[in-house]
Protein backbone atom coordinates (compact mmCIF):
# COMPACT_ATOMS: atom_id res chain seq x y z
CA UNK A 1 0.00 0.00 0.00
CA UNK A 2 0.72 3.46 -0.53
CA UNK A 3 2.26 5.66 2.30
CA UNK A 4 1.11 9.04 2.16
CA UNK A 5 3.76 11.09 2.85
CA UNK A 6 3.33 15.16 3.35
CA UNK A 7 6.65 16.15 1.99
CA UNK A 8 6.01 14.88 -1.09
CA UNK A 9 3.33 15.70 -3.29
CA UNK A 10 0.35 13.30 -3.16
CA UNK A 11 -0.30 12.85 -6.66
CA UNK A 12 3.92 11.48 -6.92
CA UNK A 13 3.35 7.59 -6.00
CA UNK A 14 1.21 7.62 -8.91
CA UNK A 15 3.38 8.98 -11.36
CA UNK A 16 6.94 7.45 -13.12
CA UNK A 17 8.70 10.46 -11.86
CA UNK A 18 11.15 10.15 -14.55
CA UNK A 19 9.43 10.99 -17.11
CA UNK A 20 8.33 14.00 -15.62
CA UNK A 21 8.00 17.42 -17.19
CA UNK A 22 5.83 15.59 -19.63
CA UNK A 23 5.10 16.44 -23.33
CA UNK A 24 1.56 18.44 -22.53
CA UNK A 25 1.64 21.95 -22.90
CA UNK A 26 1.27 24.78 -20.64
CA UNK A 27 -3.04 24.87 -19.67
CA UNK A 28 -4.17 21.65 -21.07
CA UNK A 29 -6.20 19.94 -18.73
CA UNK A 30 -5.07 16.39 -18.93
CA UNK A 31 -2.50 16.62 -15.58
CA UNK A 32 -5.05 18.25 -13.74
CA UNK A 33 -7.58 15.48 -14.83
CA UNK A 34 -4.43 12.93 -13.50
CA UNK A 35 -4.80 14.19 -10.29
CA UNK A 36 -8.34 13.95 -9.69
CA UNK A 37 -7.70 10.25 -10.64
CA UNK A 38 -4.97 10.13 -7.93
CA UNK A 39 -7.37 11.58 -5.30
CA UNK A 40 -10.24 9.43 -6.41
CA UNK A 41 -7.57 6.36 -6.13
CA UNK A 42 -6.43 7.22 -2.78
CA UNK A 43 -10.26 8.40 -1.40
CA UNK A 44 -11.04 5.22 -2.99
CA UNK A 45 -8.91 2.89 -1.16
CA UNK A 46 -8.59 0.72 -4.48
CA UNK A 47 -5.58 -2.15 -4.04
CA UNK A 48 -3.43 -0.54 -6.94
CA UNK A 49 -2.24 -4.33 -7.40
CA UNK A 50 -5.81 -4.60 -9.15
CA UNK A 51 -5.84 -1.77 -11.02
CA UNK A 52 -5.33 -1.61 -14.74
CA UNK A 53 -5.16 1.26 -17.17
CA UNK A 54 -5.72 1.19 -20.68
CA UNK A 55 -5.44 4.33 -22.48
CA UNK A 56 -5.35 4.88 -26.74
CA UNK A 57 -3.51 7.02 -28.80
CA UNK A 58 -3.85 11.30 -28.47
CA UNK A 59 -2.82 13.58 -25.97
CA UNK A 60 -4.55 11.77 -23.58
CA UNK A 61 -3.40 8.43 -24.35
CA UNK A 62 0.02 9.87 -22.88
CA UNK A 63 -1.07 9.15 -19.61
CA UNK A 64 -0.99 5.40 -19.81
CA UNK A 65 2.94 6.13 -19.77
CA UNK A 66 2.67 8.84 -17.11
CA UNK A 67 0.74 6.98 -14.12
CA UNK A 68 2.97 4.44 -12.09
CA UNK A 69 0.06 1.85 -12.44
CA UNK A 70 -0.16 -1.55 -14.51
CA UNK A 71 -1.17 0.41 -17.40
CA UNK A 72 -1.40 -0.26 -21.45
CA UNK A 73 -0.90 2.20 -24.32
CA UNK A 74 -2.72 0.49 -27.17
CA UNK A 75 -3.34 1.15 -30.36
CA UNK A 76 -5.50 3.97 -31.53
CA UNK A 77 -9.13 3.79 -30.82
CA UNK A 78 -8.82 0.13 -29.45
CA UNK A 79 -8.41 1.16 -25.81
CA UNK A 80 -12.24 -0.59 -24.95
CA UNK A 81 -11.39 -3.39 -26.52
CA UNK A 82 -8.26 -4.43 -24.64
CA UNK A 83 -10.01 -3.52 -21.50
CA UNK A 84 -12.60 -5.70 -22.47
CA UNK A 85 -10.19 -8.53 -22.79
CA UNK A 86 -8.64 -7.43 -19.80
CA UNK A 87 -11.42 -7.67 -17.96
CA UNK A 88 -13.29 -10.75 -19.46
CA UNK A 89 -9.80 -12.81 -18.41
CA UNK A 90 -9.26 -11.46 -15.11
CA UNK A 91 -12.81 -10.57 -13.72
CA UNK A 92 -10.96 -9.05 -10.22
CA UNK A 93 -9.77 -6.53 -12.11
CA UNK A 94 -10.95 -2.83 -11.68
CA UNK A 95 -9.76 -1.49 -15.71
CA UNK A 96 -10.26 1.84 -16.11
CA UNK A 97 -9.84 3.32 -19.81
CA UNK A 98 -8.74 6.69 -19.98
CA UNK A 99 -8.29 8.20 -23.28
CA UNK A 100 -9.66 11.35 -25.07
CA UNK A 101 -12.39 12.18 -27.54
CA UNK A 102 -10.86 11.37 -30.27
CA UNK A 103 -9.75 7.94 -29.74
CA UNK A 104 -12.82 7.18 -27.94
CA UNK A 105 -15.32 8.49 -29.82
CA UNK A 106 -14.19 8.50 -33.14
CA UNK A 107 -11.71 6.10 -34.31
CA UNK A 108 -13.12 3.90 -31.47
CA UNK A 109 -16.28 5.10 -31.36
CA UNK A 110 -17.87 1.36 -32.26
CA UNK A 111 -16.17 -0.04 -29.49
CA UNK A 112 -17.46 2.68 -27.25
CA UNK A 113 -21.29 2.08 -28.05
CA UNK A 114 -20.55 -1.81 -27.76
CA UNK A 115 -18.88 -1.73 -24.52
CA UNK A 116 -21.55 0.41 -23.21
CA UNK A 117 -24.51 -1.68 -25.16
CA UNK A 118 -22.92 -5.10 -23.56
CA UNK A 119 -22.38 -3.46 -20.20
CA UNK A 120 -18.85 -4.44 -20.02
CA UNK A 121 -17.51 -3.62 -15.98
CA UNK A 122 -14.87 -0.63 -17.33
CA UNK A 123 -14.47 2.96 -16.26
CA UNK A 124 -14.33 5.24 -18.99
CA UNK A 125 -12.99 8.79 -18.35
CA UNK A 126 -12.93 10.64 -21.74
CA UNK A 127 -11.08 13.68 -21.83
CA UNK A 128 -12.75 15.79 -24.18
CA UNK A 129 -10.83 18.94 -25.33
CA UNK A 130 -13.22 19.01 -28.53
CA UNK A 131 -10.59 18.39 -31.32
CA UNK A 132 -8.09 16.30 -32.34
CA UNK A 133 -4.91 17.87 -30.55
CA UNK A 134 -2.00 15.78 -31.39
CA UNK A 135 -2.21 15.52 -35.51
CA UNK A 136 -2.59 19.43 -35.24
CA UNK A 137 -6.23 20.44 -34.81
CA UNK A 138 -8.40 18.95 -37.61
CA UNK A 139 -12.08 18.53 -36.62
CA UNK A 140 -13.23 15.82 -34.61
CA UNK A 141 -16.74 14.35 -33.86
CA UNK A 142 -17.26 16.57 -30.60
CA UNK A 143 -15.48 19.72 -32.13
CA UNK A 144 -19.22 22.15 -31.48
CA UNK A 145 -20.74 23.98 -34.69
CA UNK A 146 -19.03 26.86 -36.07
CA UNK A 147 -15.43 26.54 -34.64
CA UNK A 148 -12.49 26.84 -36.50
CA UNK A 149 -10.50 23.72 -36.73
CA UNK A 150 -7.27 23.30 -39.40
CA UNK A 151 -9.61 21.14 -41.45
CA UNK A 152 -12.22 23.62 -41.41
CA UNK A 153 -10.29 26.65 -41.83
CA UNK A 154 -13.78 28.83 -42.50
CA UNK A 155 -15.82 27.26 -39.36
CA UNK A 156 -16.82 23.50 -38.82
CA UNK A 157 -20.70 22.36 -39.92
CA UNK A 158 -20.94 19.25 -39.20
CA UNK A 159 -23.12 18.28 -36.04
CA UNK A 160 -21.25 17.17 -32.45
CA UNK A 161 -21.40 14.18 -30.86
CA UNK A 162 -23.17 14.58 -27.56
CA UNK A 163 -21.35 11.99 -25.68
CA UNK A 164 -23.29 11.84 -22.44
CA UNK A 165 -26.32 11.09 -24.87
CA UNK A 166 -24.88 8.98 -27.51
CA UNK A 167 -23.19 6.71 -24.18
CA UNK A 168 -26.59 6.61 -22.31
CA UNK A 169 -28.84 5.23 -25.56
CA UNK A 170 -26.20 2.90 -25.56
CA UNK A 171 -26.81 1.71 -21.91
CA UNK A 172 -24.38 2.90 -20.04
CA UNK A 173 -25.11 2.51 -16.18
CA UNK A 174 -23.05 5.74 -14.63
CA UNK A 175 -22.99 9.15 -16.81
CA UNK A 176 -20.95 11.80 -15.69
CA UNK A 177 -19.49 15.12 -17.30
CA UNK A 178 -17.56 17.68 -15.02
CA UNK A 179 -14.96 20.15 -16.49
CA UNK A 180 -11.30 20.84 -15.76
CA UNK A 181 -12.30 23.45 -13.71
CA UNK A 182 -14.02 20.88 -11.34
CA UNK A 183 -11.29 19.04 -9.68
CA UNK A 184 -12.68 17.79 -6.68
CA UNK A 185 -16.36 17.20 -8.01
CA UNK A 186 -14.36 15.03 -10.88
CA UNK A 187 -12.11 13.03 -7.51
CA UNK A 188 -15.62 12.27 -6.32
CA UNK A 189 -17.20 11.41 -9.42
CA UNK A 190 -14.39 8.76 -10.53
CA UNK A 191 -14.68 7.63 -6.58
CA UNK A 192 -18.05 6.63 -7.49
CA UNK A 193 -17.89 5.14 -10.78
CA UNK A 194 -15.26 2.66 -9.14
CA UNK A 195 -18.66 1.41 -6.61
CA UNK A 196 -20.48 0.81 -9.50
CA UNK A 197 -20.66 -2.24 -11.65
CA UNK A 198 -21.08 -1.67 -15.24
CA UNK A 199 -19.89 0.30 -17.90
CA UNK A 200 -19.30 3.91 -16.16
CA UNK A 201 -18.17 6.93 -18.42
CA UNK A 202 -17.06 10.47 -17.43
CA UNK A 203 -16.72 13.47 -19.80
CA UNK A 204 -14.04 15.77 -18.85
CA UNK A 205 -14.08 19.12 -20.68
CA UNK A 206 -10.58 20.38 -21.14
CA UNK A 207 -8.89 23.03 -22.49
CA UNK A 208 -6.24 22.40 -25.30
CA UNK A 209 -4.82 25.90 -25.67
CA UNK A 210 -2.69 25.30 -28.37
CA UNK A 211 -4.73 24.66 -31.51
CA UNK A 212 -8.92 24.63 -30.13
CA UNK A 213 -8.65 28.09 -28.12
CA UNK A 214 -5.65 29.59 -30.14
CA UNK A 215 -8.08 29.23 -33.60
CA UNK A 216 -10.97 29.82 -32.03
CA UNK A 217 -8.95 33.10 -30.47
CA UNK A 218 -10.28 31.63 -27.15
CA UNK A 219 -7.36 32.69 -25.15
CA UNK A 220 -4.86 30.64 -23.57
CA UNK A 221 -5.63 28.02 -20.58
CA UNK A 222 -6.10 29.64 -18.07
CA UNK A 223 -8.90 32.12 -19.79
CA UNK A 224 -10.79 28.98 -20.38
CA UNK A 225 -10.36 27.63 -17.05
CA UNK A 226 -12.14 31.28 -15.96
CA UNK A 227 -14.97 30.48 -18.92
CA UNK A 228 -15.74 27.34 -17.27
CA UNK A 229 -16.32 28.81 -13.96
CA UNK A 230 -18.54 31.02 -15.34
CA UNK A 231 -20.35 29.02 -17.70
CA UNK A 232 -20.46 25.56 -16.27
CA UNK A 233 -24.00 24.64 -14.54
CA UNK A 234 -24.15 21.84 -12.17
CA UNK A 235 -27.35 19.98 -13.48
CA UNK A 236 -27.61 16.72 -11.67
CA UNK A 237 -29.75 14.52 -13.30
CA UNK A 238 -30.44 16.41 -16.64
CA UNK A 239 -32.21 14.44 -19.73
CA UNK A 240 -28.77 13.78 -21.34
CA UNK A 241 -30.36 14.85 -24.89
CA UNK A 242 -30.71 18.58 -23.15
CA UNK A 243 -26.31 18.64 -22.28
CA UNK A 244 -25.15 19.37 -26.11
CA UNK A 245 -22.10 21.38 -26.05
CA UNK A 246 -21.94 24.51 -28.16
CA UNK A 247 -18.83 27.19 -29.00
CA UNK A 248 -19.45 29.68 -26.11
CA UNK A 249 -22.18 28.68 -24.57
CA UNK A 250 -23.50 26.79 -21.69
CA UNK A 251 -21.49 23.65 -20.04
CA UNK A 252 -24.06 21.39 -18.43
CA UNK A 253 -21.75 19.53 -15.79
CA UNK A 254 -23.16 16.92 -12.87
CA UNK A 255 -23.87 13.13 -12.85
CA UNK A 256 -26.71 12.67 -15.27
CA UNK A 257 -27.26 9.08 -15.42
CA UNK A 258 -26.62 6.54 -11.98
CA UNK A 259 -29.12 3.54 -12.62
CA UNK A 260 -27.99 -0.17 -12.42
CA UNK A 261 -28.58 -2.71 -14.96
CA UNK A 262 -27.14 -6.65 -15.36
CA UNK A 263 -23.45 -6.62 -16.27
CA UNK A 264 -21.90 -8.52 -19.41
CA UNK A 265 -20.16 -10.97 -17.59
CA UNK A 266 -23.54 -11.54 -14.49
CA UNK A 267 -25.71 -11.59 -18.10
CA UNK A 268 -23.21 -14.12 -20.08
CA UNK A 269 -23.37 -16.66 -16.62
CA UNK A 270 -27.42 -16.09 -16.26
CA UNK A 271 -27.58 -17.29 -19.93
CA UNK A 272 -25.33 -20.16 -19.46
CA UNK A 273 -26.54 -21.47 -16.36
CA UNK A 274 -30.21 -21.11 -17.86
CA UNK A 275 -29.57 -22.84 -21.01
CA UNK A 276 -27.03 -25.36 -19.24
CA UNK A 277 -28.15 -25.53 -16.01
CA UNK A 278 -25.55 -28.58 -14.29
CA UNK A 279 -23.82 -28.64 -17.56
CA UNK A 280 -22.33 -25.24 -16.88
CA UNK A 281 -18.79 -25.05 -15.20
CA UNK A 282 -17.07 -21.79 -14.62
CA UNK A 283 -13.42 -21.51 -16.22
CA UNK A 284 -11.69 -21.38 -12.76
CA UNK A 285 -9.81 -17.78 -11.76
CA UNK A 286 -7.00 -16.63 -13.71
CA UNK A 287 -4.16 -16.64 -11.10
CA UNK A 288 -0.75 -14.52 -11.98
CA UNK A 289 2.40 -15.58 -10.94
CA UNK A 290 4.94 -12.86 -10.62
CA UNK A 291 8.53 -12.75 -10.55
CA UNK B 1 0.51 31.20 12.20
CA UNK B 2 -0.22 29.97 8.78
CA UNK B 3 -2.14 26.22 8.55
CA UNK B 4 -1.01 25.29 5.85
CA UNK B 5 2.53 25.25 3.58
CA UNK B 6 2.42 25.44 -0.16
CA UNK B 7 6.01 23.41 -1.83
CA UNK B 8 7.09 24.32 -5.68
CA UNK B 9 8.54 22.33 -7.78
CA UNK B 10 9.98 25.34 -9.66
CA UNK B 11 11.40 23.31 -12.55
CA UNK B 12 8.44 21.42 -13.77
CA UNK B 13 6.09 24.41 -13.89
CA UNK B 14 5.12 25.74 -17.14
CA UNK B 15 3.39 28.92 -15.82
CA UNK B 16 -0.17 28.41 -16.91
CA UNK B 17 -1.42 30.17 -14.26
CA UNK B 18 -4.08 28.06 -12.36
CA UNK B 19 -2.43 27.78 -9.01
CA UNK B 20 -2.34 31.78 -8.87
CA UNK B 21 -5.76 32.22 -10.04
CA UNK B 22 -8.01 29.43 -8.29
CA UNK B 23 -5.84 30.15 -4.88
CA UNK B 24 -8.74 30.14 -2.60
CA UNK B 25 -6.95 32.84 -0.35
CA UNK B 26 -4.70 33.67 -3.11
CA UNK B 27 -1.40 33.23 -1.54
CA UNK B 28 0.30 32.87 -4.89
CA UNK B 29 1.86 35.06 -7.63
CA UNK B 30 3.51 34.69 -11.01
CA UNK B 31 7.36 35.41 -10.13
CA UNK B 32 9.56 37.60 -12.00
CA UNK B 33 12.17 34.69 -11.77
CA UNK B 34 12.76 31.79 -15.08
CA UNK B 35 13.33 28.39 -14.59
CA UNK B 36 15.59 26.32 -16.58
CA UNK B 37 12.88 26.40 -19.64
CA UNK B 38 12.16 29.78 -19.47
CA UNK B 39 8.43 29.54 -17.25
CA UNK B 40 7.59 32.02 -14.33
CA UNK B 41 7.10 29.45 -11.59
CA UNK B 42 4.57 31.00 -9.04
CA UNK B 43 6.01 31.88 -5.61
CA UNK B 44 4.31 32.51 -2.21
CA UNK B 45 3.43 36.28 -1.49
CA UNK B 46 1.23 35.81 1.15
CA UNK B 47 2.33 32.22 3.41
CA UNK B 48 0.41 33.33 6.29
CA UNK B 49 -3.02 32.92 4.36
CA UNK B 50 -2.29 29.62 3.30
CA UNK B 51 -4.83 26.97 4.42
CA UNK B 52 -3.44 23.69 3.15
CA UNK B 53 -6.15 22.79 1.23
CA UNK B 54 -4.06 21.78 -1.37
CA UNK B 55 -6.89 23.26 -4.38
CA UNK B 56 -3.13 24.22 -5.82
CA UNK B 57 -1.83 20.63 -6.05
CA UNK B 58 -5.46 19.38 -7.65
CA UNK B 59 -5.41 22.32 -10.20
CA UNK B 60 -1.90 22.02 -11.46
CA UNK B 61 -1.11 20.21 -14.60
CA UNK B 62 2.10 19.97 -14.66
CA UNK B 63 2.27 18.29 -10.48
CA UNK B 64 4.48 20.95 -10.00
CA UNK B 65 3.06 22.40 -6.33
CA UNK B 66 1.03 21.32 -3.69
CA UNK B 67 -0.20 22.55 -0.34
CA UNK B 68 -0.15 20.43 2.76
CA UNK B 69 -1.37 21.82 6.32
CA UNK B 70 0.42 22.31 9.13
CA UNK B 71 0.27 20.41 12.61
CA UNK B 72 -0.73 23.25 15.29
CA UNK B 73 1.66 23.71 17.22
CA UNK B 74 0.88 21.06 20.28
CA UNK B 75 3.29 22.45 22.39
CA UNK B 76 1.43 25.67 23.44
CA UNK B 77 -1.58 23.61 23.80
CA UNK B 78 -0.19 20.96 26.43
CA UNK B 79 1.27 24.12 28.41
CA UNK B 80 -2.17 25.68 28.56
CA UNK B 81 -3.45 22.21 29.52
CA UNK B 82 -1.15 22.14 32.76
CA UNK B 83 -2.29 25.13 34.52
Amino acid sequence: MLNIDDTVNPVEPFLRSDRMPHIWCPGCGIGTTVNSFARALIDSKIDLESLALVSGIGCTGRVAGYVKLDSFHTTHGRAIPFATGLKLANPKLNVVVYSGDGDLSAIGGNHLIHAARRNIDLKVICVNNLIYAMTGGQTAPTTPGHATTSTNPYGTFEPAFNLPHLVEAAGAVYVARWTTFHVRQLARSISEAFQKKGFSFIEVISPCPTLYQRRNKMGDGLDTMKYYKEKSKVKHGTPTSEVGLTLNGEIAVGKFVDRDRPDYQSMMRAQYVESLGERYIEEPEVECVCG
Amino acid sequence: MAKGRVSIVVERCKACGFCVEFCPTHVLALSSAFNSKGYHPPHVVHPEKCSGCDLCGMYCPDFAIYGTKVAEPKLVKAAGGEK
